[in-house]
């Protein structure tokens, strides 16, 4: 059964088209992630669920109920803010206890429901504090607490940890992903961020201009990016991208420049493509010395900038007359304007067409 | 770094002070140039913009005999409170003696209606502007700022004649009422932008909490403005008592306001003029915003540390 749907959702702002025509359906107990650059309306999208923005057209279903014309209150939502957005002149049991004040339960009730969620997110020592007195991370917890109290069917996540220092971020980020696990509720969450993206979504919802470009696992999208856009904005360091053209005599392969790349093995989407293309390579499928003589593709490349990363090293080179980058073991020792050998497997690769950018 | 180490650790005054040498903070004299400039020309301003303020003290103080001598800047040889007294009590305007006192109660009870109801409007204005968009938020907001531009006296006949038909000329209730309504363009913009500084997102969260429209303002919005509403009962309260225009032209004289009382006092031309009771009573006038500023200073700038701390 799905628990939250959105069919045919437009909203416009004057003439700016902010959503366009938008169908969702996120099934119970799915985590779903909105992702996609500033400007891409993700945000937007999850106001319209909460009810804090009014749909141009279409409809919003929660739980099988249209509550396209509800109240946010009266949706079975909750939700949290990237700014926390406590009220600060409340304590912390204050804030979880608003929502449900207002709603009218009663006392001991209210009471039962702070003191669980406080000891889901281990908040309960600050009950009693202003939320002046703690500190981003407990911050985000209490805000995650005010949605828990309610009681809801679907969490929105409004960008929740992007005000929280990299660390911090982590941490919280596996802490929701406990949270689902042991709460199973369906959550939609709204990111910009990749990372968070990829570790906590059963689905990404990728976005850009109003539109979902592509709707699929972390591993799909990763791997077979629809379309170029969803290509670069998933990875990073980013997808290398070579212009050249397919062609399909004596074979399907890819030129660039003299370089003949053999697509034998590559899975087409759109059957006897030609013509202009564009291939994208991920700098984590590109293999050095050894391992790189042995790929089905290989390069002579000069090594030109290194970032050393910890983990491994990020290399800048150029293919073809394109800027190429791909990572290295840190424990190989790369000098500037050191000859090397690289390659690929162009099976892992995706192929885009140049006009379309869409995948071929 | 090891020689710095030593030198400092023997203390050695001579070695922190050469140039060579800096280490630490840098040292600051308190007579530098920059010093007497700054603090001499505060000073200087300061003097001449008080000077006015102690002769009206020291006059006040003062018989009119003492007065007569011209000394206007000597300190009174002998202090008397008779000139505040009969300021107060016994002032002549007109054909009443009553002094500043009627006059006194009369702004009392002009101010503190006025304050609080233009007070309340503007701020569920404000709110209402800055949080609801409603159909022709925008419009409505325009004329209002139109409303702050144009100046009143053009409308004073205009409301002459809208108060005589609605019954209220020459009350205090028609005083309260022109008060209240030209408080409403500032006053409304000051709300209007405080409250579009607090976080849309705190809005937002308290409708997804099932706060309504009063809700929102009174549990979430009023404990957070309090710096607001001193900013904006300052500007009333001395806005108001001070206020002579309206106050001589929408009243009668039974329910003139401090201020145009003292005015006629001061401009009454029989007999002789009394110096120390006119400044006894232009001070007694004076005396609420002055107080109103002192006080609310400081709630002022705790009220703005307070709501600095961002939730």
């Amino acid at each position: 059964m799905s628990s939250v749907i959105v069919r045919d959702v437009s909203l416009n702002f004057g003439a700016v088209e902010v959503l366009k025509s938008l169908n969702l359906d996120v099934a119970e107990g799915e985590f779903i992630v909105l992702l996609g650059p500033s400007g891409c309306g993700k945000s937007t999208l999850l106001n319209c669920i909460a009810g804090l923005l009014d749909v141009s057209e279409g409809q919003i279903f929660i739980k099988g109920k249209n509550v396209t014309w509800e109240e946010p209150k009266d949706r079975g939502i909750g939700m949290v803010f990237q700014s926390y957005a406590l009220y600060p002149q409340m304590t912390v049991e204050g804030n979880l206890s608003f929502g449900l004040k207002n709603a009218g339960l009663p006392k001991d009730e209210i009471a039962k429901r702070v003191a669980r969620a406080a000891e889901i997110l281990q908040i309960q020592p600050l009950l009693q504090r202003k939320p002046a007195a703690l500190s981003g991370g407990q911050r985000q917890r209490v805000a995650i607490g005010r949605a828990l109290v309610r009681d809801v069917d679907v969490f929105l996540f409004d960008e929740p940890l992007s005000n929280l220092d990299a660390k911090l971020r982590s941490e919280l980020r596996v802490e929701i992903k406990r949270l689902h696990q042991k709460l199973a509720n369906t959550m939609i969450y709204v990111t910009h961020d990749q990372i968070e993206a990829l570790t906590l979504a059963d689905r990404i919802a990728v976005m850009k201009g109003g539109v979902i470009q592509q709707l699929d696992g972390p591993q799909a999208i990763y791997n077979r990016p629809v379309n170029r856009f969803v290509a670069g904005f998933i990875g990073s360091p980013g997808m290398n991208f070579l212009d050249g053209t397919v062609s399909r005599d004596g074979g399907p392969h890819f030129l660039v420049g003299d370089l003949r790349i053999p697509l034998d093995r590559y899975e087409f989407s759109a059957a006897d493509a030609a013509g202009a293309a564009v291939l994208g390579v991920r700098p984590e499928h590109v293999a050095l010395d050894e391992a790189g003589a042995a790929m089905p593709l290989t390069q002579e490349v000069v090594v030109e900038i290194v970032e050393p990363m910890g983990s491994d090293t990020l290399v800048w080179t150029t293919f073809g007359n394109h800027n190429f980058t791909f990572r290295a073991p840190s424990e190989r020792t790369l000098k500037l304007r050191e000859r090397i050998t690289i390659g690929f497997d162009p099976a892992r690769a995706s192929l885009f067409d140049a006009a379309t950018d869409a995948r071929l | 770094m090891a020689d710095q180490a030593t030198i400092s650790a023997a203390g050695l005054g001579a070695a922190r002070t050469s140039a060579s040498e800096a280490w630490g903070p840098r040292p600051r004299r308190a007579l530098s140039r920059r010093n007497i400039i700054i603090y001499g020309t505060l000073t200087v301003v300061a003097l001449y913009y008080l000077l006015p303020l102690y002769v009206m003290i020291v006059t006040s103080l003062k018989g009119m005999p003492e007065i007569r001598m011209g000394n206007i800047f000597s300190p009174p040889m002998e202090i008397t409170f008779e000139p505040w007294v009969k300021a107060w009590a016994t002032a002549c305007t007109g054909l009443n003696c009553e002094g500043l006192s009627r006059g006194f109660w009369n702004s009392v009870r002009i101010t503190i209606p006025s304050v609080v109801i233009s007070i309340l409007i503007a701020s569920v204005n404000g709110y209402a502007l800055a949080n609801w968009r409603f159909r022709g938020a925008d419009i409505f907001f325009t004329i209002l700022i139109v409303g702050a531009f144009i100046p009143y006296q053009v409308m004073i006949y205009p409301i002459v004649i809208i108060l005589r038909e609605m019954g209220l000329y020459g009350s205090l209730t028609g005083l309260v009422l022109v008060h209240t309504v030209f408080g409403m363009p500032i006053l409304t913009l000051l709300f209007r932008n405080y409250f579009a500084s607090v976080p849309e997102e705190l809005f937002k969260a308290a409708r997804v909490d099932g706060a309504g429209f009063w809700a929102i303002y009174f549990k979430i919005m009023l404990p957070m403005s309090l710096p607001i509403f001193v900013v904006a009962v300052i500007l009333q309260i001395t806005g108001i008592w001070n206020d002579f225009l309206f106050g001589v032209v929408y009243t009668k004289p039974d329910v003139y306001p401090m201020t145009v009382q003292l005015n006629n006092i001061v401009n009454s031309v029989q007999g002789v003029k009394e110096y120390n009771v006119n400044m006894a009573a232009t001070l007694l006038t004076g005396l609420v915003p002055l107080i109103v500023y002192f006080i609310s200073g400081k709630l002022f700038v705790r009220g703005i540390a307070a709501g600095a701390v961002k939730g």
